[in-house]
């Protein structure tokens, strides 16, 4: 019976084309059969599915993304498409406007995808490569720690904390990001760090 | 949230206040829908605007923004008056019948102790009296006129349904039929439950809203229970995350604190932090303070932290102000002491209190570099954009870098969600162009600061040179690395003090949970209420087993649940002294002569005898606090204060403005408006259609909500001859926005205190990048203060005059 079939099964069986009676054999009835003849194959069907979390707000919706290629060596996936989870237990396969509309998000013509450079007075971004970027960006910060490191206090105190350099932290990032994110800004000893809780 | 989103389902009676689910987290508000359909469950709402939330309530009653707590107090009053409390609940489980030390008082808005120069308190009256053993003195029976029962009913008692309605404007016979139904749920076998957001924390006394209703609940004995707790919406997917693992200026990961300037070494950073019990046999959870500290330190710095250098703890910055917030950091900006700043999926030029402020802090940086998978305005705040950002660029020097990174859709780790569920997720794709994962950039950045310390020496690189960085690839650590870090794991093999032979923890095992974390340095452990997240079972937080025996919501073997896979804090207090549930169709964990049992994991220890320790073991009274000691900066009690910007007086203390505890810099304090010039009360808020400023940026979320607009009642846009769909121009005594208006029954004007006031709703989706039309927000209007325990700004009650316009072109 249907309900004893997986989600995923159904769809590649349907997907891959499969006779009418074989659908009518999972107990659909004759104009199910009609109807599933005239079909041409679900495209999500050649799809690969990867579970996810919907990143807007903290309800955290299963998601599931589709994209085209298998994830093999040398083949580059392209998510096509964004649906909620029917198995989580939240959502329940739902998603609001916001979650609905997630492809726009993750295609955005406005998404970064390249690293900018605005130097001091100028009117616009120019690219520049990673490690052009990363080299400067440790530069600056190296000089303004070694500089304005406060390693005591008046009263002779260990303090070792650099105030003139801050960090404000995501609302989005993961876990595992947070964490790597928190050992390198605390070792330098940054105290002007947040995140968007704090907004 | 102490409970989930699941778990909603199980409740008698919802209140949204503070909020407006249906619209900002409409997929959990489906649980709502679902107790109303299948329990029978009611919903009240109550809100300044007529919310979509409000559209399917049972009951709704309009409230002016920023007096939720006088609401409260007087919602506290009825239970109490109306003898319609928890008895036993109070009485074993809260501190009410705990008794304060002499010289605690209040009178005219102030608790004792104030100092209006520093605009704190000395809050050292704020505390009990202990007697000759140690512990807390009590009176079982609650007559102590020094008890915390009396002090609260004296506290509360001006909070009459006269006051509440003068204060809030909400109509007396709706504030008490909503009284009269949150009371019903003292049975032992009703239960409500609060949904809350942004409405209550954005405002310069949003700690202590949520407290209000947190001893609400208390009262009614619904704290710990299925279908009860208090819940915390949130408002972004991992800001829960992003405050456990504590990237905060004061916060160690697992809600552990920096040391301050005062804590000169380990020993005295400890001394305070020992929460010895204040009841005889209570459980006091945080004394395990220094395994998790010491293990926290290990997986900081490895073996470099050791017995001899106290495991590196002065590797540690200390504070020497309570912490370097945002709202302190920017105003040190302002005054050009910041020279870098760095901001990862943060968006301040647009989420911050007082743009002007903000455009002119940014400006003053030598550096920002911005992380974002969408191009922020953060990242542009140098550009003319016209009205939209009127800056020079020639004017400011400040170098800036814009580092691509993924999204959700091309990374993969764990986000934690309200209810402290945390979930794995997986890639679908490749980053865009040459975007990177943060932690790469991250790791790239550090790698290339340490490369710099070792050829150059520089000032104190001990932290940096032995950060215990121990990944497969130096250069791009891996989700699964981070995770098993944070989980903990064992750094050398631990033996049976008893016998030698036994291993009790082998030398490269993950923990199983935070009760083996050790405070010698054999154990690591990066945030330990993440113990138990990746063990040697693997990896906890993928688990997909929808599985919910009894139905009662928990899905316990879904995702993992911090702490220790609890699906609800508290649970302890879901039954009665001697271990029995209070509702028996509500049973969560029951004692059953030896043990806890039941569908939840125990908060708890399994076998703590129910007669003989507390349910609040994080407390270490063992019981919930109705009088909160000197632990909150502005009162033990919530008292009723209004915004720093408000339409009415403080008619309970007429000569106090804002909340006099909260802090306020000299220039803000004069930046702050008066009704003469700005005479509406506004509030920003969300729409359904989109999602911060992140969805402008999506074709059809732009298309959904395409344009700025404000919303006004009929009665304001007929006095100030404001057309349907015209433009109106709405400013504040720190800046103006153009928008389209939006004249509507939703918001209707309002009578406090015999004055008619008029609100102002803002929605905050716009800026000048993206699919949608150019815009503005609400942080362009709103005041530079925040709250005065945690310094949240106050973006949800604020003065602006409205008038018609011409739109922006022309004006």
């Amino acid at each position: 019976m249907l309900h004893e079939l997986s989600r995923r099964q159904f769809l590649k069986a349907a997907g891959a084309g499969l006779g009418g009676s074989a659908v009518a054999a999972l107990g659909f009835g004759g104009a199910e059969e009609a109807l599933a003849q005239a079909v041409r194959p679900f495209k999500l069907a050649r799809t690969t599915e990867t579970r996810n979390t919907c990143p807007y707000c903290s309800v955290a919706c299963g998601v599931i993304l589709y994209s085209l290629g298998d994830k093999s060596k040398n083949a580059h996936p392209a998510i096509i498409h964004i649906e909620g989870d029917p198995d989580h237990p939240t959502n329940r396969g739902t998603l609001c406007p916001k979650g609905s509309a997630l492809l726009d998000f993750v295609h955005s013509e406005t998404r970064t995808k390249v690293p900018q450079y605005r130097g001091p007075g100028e009117k616009a971004f120019r690219q520049i490569s990673w490690g052009e970027a990363l080299d400067r960006i440790a530069r600056l910060m190296k000089d303004d720690r070694d500089k304005n490191f406060v390693a005591k206090n008046q009263d002779g105190v260990t303090v070792n904390r650099w105030l003139t350099t801050g960090f404000l932290a995501a609302s989005a990032t993961t876990n595992e990001t947070a964490f790597l994110t928190y050992k390198v800004v605390r070792s330098t000893g940054i105290l002007a760090f947040d995140n968007q809780a704090r907004v | 949230m102490t409970n989930s989103w699941t778990d909603i389902k199980n409740t008698d009676l919802v209140i949204i206040m503070g909020g407006n689910a249906a619209e900002a987290h409409p997929c959990g508000f489906k649980w709502v829908t679902e107790a109303k359909a299948q329990r029978g469950a009611k919903l009240i709402v109550v809100d300044p605007r007529f919310t979509r939330s409000a559209s399917v309530a049972d009951f709704y009653a309009p409230i002016r923004q920023g007096t939720d707590i006088a609401f409260l107090l007087g919602a506290m009053k009825y239970c109490i008056d109306n003898d319609k409390i928890q008895h036993d609940y109070v009485r074993m489980f809260t501190n009410a019948p705990y008794i304060v030390k002499e010289g605690f008082g209040y009178q005219d808005g102030l608790f004792t102790g104030y100092d209006e120069a520093k605009r704190d308190y000395d809050r050292s009256s704020w505390e009990y009296e202990l007697g000759p053993d140690g512990y807390v003195q009590v009176d079982e029976t609650l007559q102590h006129p020094r008890s915390v029962y009396q002090l609260l009913k004296k506290h509360i008692a001006a909070y009459t349904p006269e006051m509440v309605e003068r204060i809030c404007g909400t109509p007396k016979d709706k504030f008490l039929a909503i009284c009269k139904m949150i009371s019903e749920t003292s049975a032992r076998d009703k239960v409500m439950t609060s949904m809350y957001a942004l409405g209550w924390t954005q405002h310069s006394k949003g700690s202590q809203n949520i407290r209000s209703m947190a001893m609400l609940q208390l009262l009614l004995g619904n704290i710990g229970v299925r279908g009860g707790g208090m819940n915390a919406l949130r408002g972004h997917s991992n800001i829960q995350g992003l405050t456990d693992i504590g990237l905060m200026s004061n916060l160690i990961p697992g809600y552990l604190t920096l040391g301050t300037d005062k804590e000169v070494d380990f020993q005295t950073y400890m001394s305070t932090r020992g929460f010895k019990p204040l009841r005889p046999n209570q459980m006091s959870y945080w004394q395990n303070y220094k395994k998790f500290m010491v293990s926290f330190l290990k997986s900081m710095w490895g073996k470099a932290a050791t017995p001899e250098n106290d495991f590196a703890y002065q590797w540690l910055p200390k504070l020497d102000v309570p912490g370097y917030d945002m709202l302190r950091y920017f105003d040190m900006m302002s005054q050009g002491k910041v020279n870098g700043y760095f901001c990862q999926g943060f968006n301040p030029l647009l989420s911050l209190s007082n743009r002007g402020k903000v455009s002119a802090s940014l400006s003053k940086l030598k550096f920002l570099v911005v992380m974002d998978p969408l191009q922020t305005e953060t990242a542009r705040f140098w550009k003319d954009e016209g009205v939209h950002n009127d800056v020079k660029p020639e004017a400011i020097q400040t170098e800036v870098f814009e580092l691509p990174t993924t999204c959700f859709a091309e990374d993969e780790g764990s986000l934690v969600n309200s209810g402290r569920w945390l979930q794995w997720h997986w890639p679908g794709q490749e980053p865009p162009g040459e975007a990177k994962t943060d932690t790469w950039i991250m790791a790239q950045i550090f790698q290339r600061m340490r490369a710099l310390y070792e050829k150059e020496g520089g000032a104190f690189p001990d932290p940096i040179l032995n950060l215990h960085w121990p990944y497969r690839q130096p250069e791009d650590p891996q989700p699964d690395e981070m995770a098993k870090e944070m989980n903990g794991y064992v750094v050398s093999t631990v033996t049976d003090p008893v016998d030698p032979t036994k291993i009790v923890l082998e030398k490269g095992k993950q923990v199983d949970t935070f009760g083996q974390l050790r405070d010698d340095g054999s154990t690591a452990c990066g945030c330990w209420i993440y113990a138990g997240c990746w063990t040697e079972r693997g990896n906890m937080m993928a688990r997909r087993d929808t599985s919910d025996p009894a139905n009662t919501g928990a899905y316990s073997n879904w995702a993992f649940s911090w702490p220790a896979n609890r699906r609800i804090l508290y649970n302890r207090a879901s039954a009665d002294i001697d271990g029995k549930p209070w509702d028996p169709k509500r049973k969560l964990i029951e004692w059953n002569g030896t043990a806890w049992t039941g569908y939840d994991v125990p908060d708890i220890a399994p076998t703590a005898k129910p007669q003989d320790v507390g349910p609040f073991i994080m407390n270490p009274e063992g019981t919930a606090r109705l009088f909160s000691r000197g632990m909150m900066k502005d009162g033990p009690f919530p008292a009723h204060y209004e915004p720093f910007e408000s339409p009415v007086a403080n008619v309970m203390a007429p000569k106090i403005r804002g909340n006099p505890a909260a802090r306020i810099f000299k220039e803000d304090l004069a930046a702050l408006g008066t009704t003469d010039k700005f005479p509406y009360a506004a509030t920003s808020y969300r729409l359904t259609e989109h999602f911060h400023y992140w969805t402008k940026h999506s074709h059809t979320n732009a298309v959904l909500q395409p344009e700025f607009f404000v919303e006004i009642s009929e009665q304001l846009a007929a006095e100030k001859n404001i057309q349907k769909g015209g433009w109106v121009k709405v400013s504040s005594n720190r800046g103006a926005v153009y928008a389209k208006a939006v004249v509507t029954k939703r918001i209707k004007p309002m009578i406090c205190d015999g004055k008619t006031v008029h609100i102002v709703g803002i929605p905050l989706h716009w800026g000048f990048t993206g699919a949608a039309r150019k815009g503005f927000g609400p942080n362009s209007l709103t005041p530079f203060v925040g709250d005065a325990n945690i310094e949240t700004p106050e973006f949800k009650a604020f003065l602006v005059n409205v008038e018609p316009s011409n739109g922006p072109a022309t004006s």
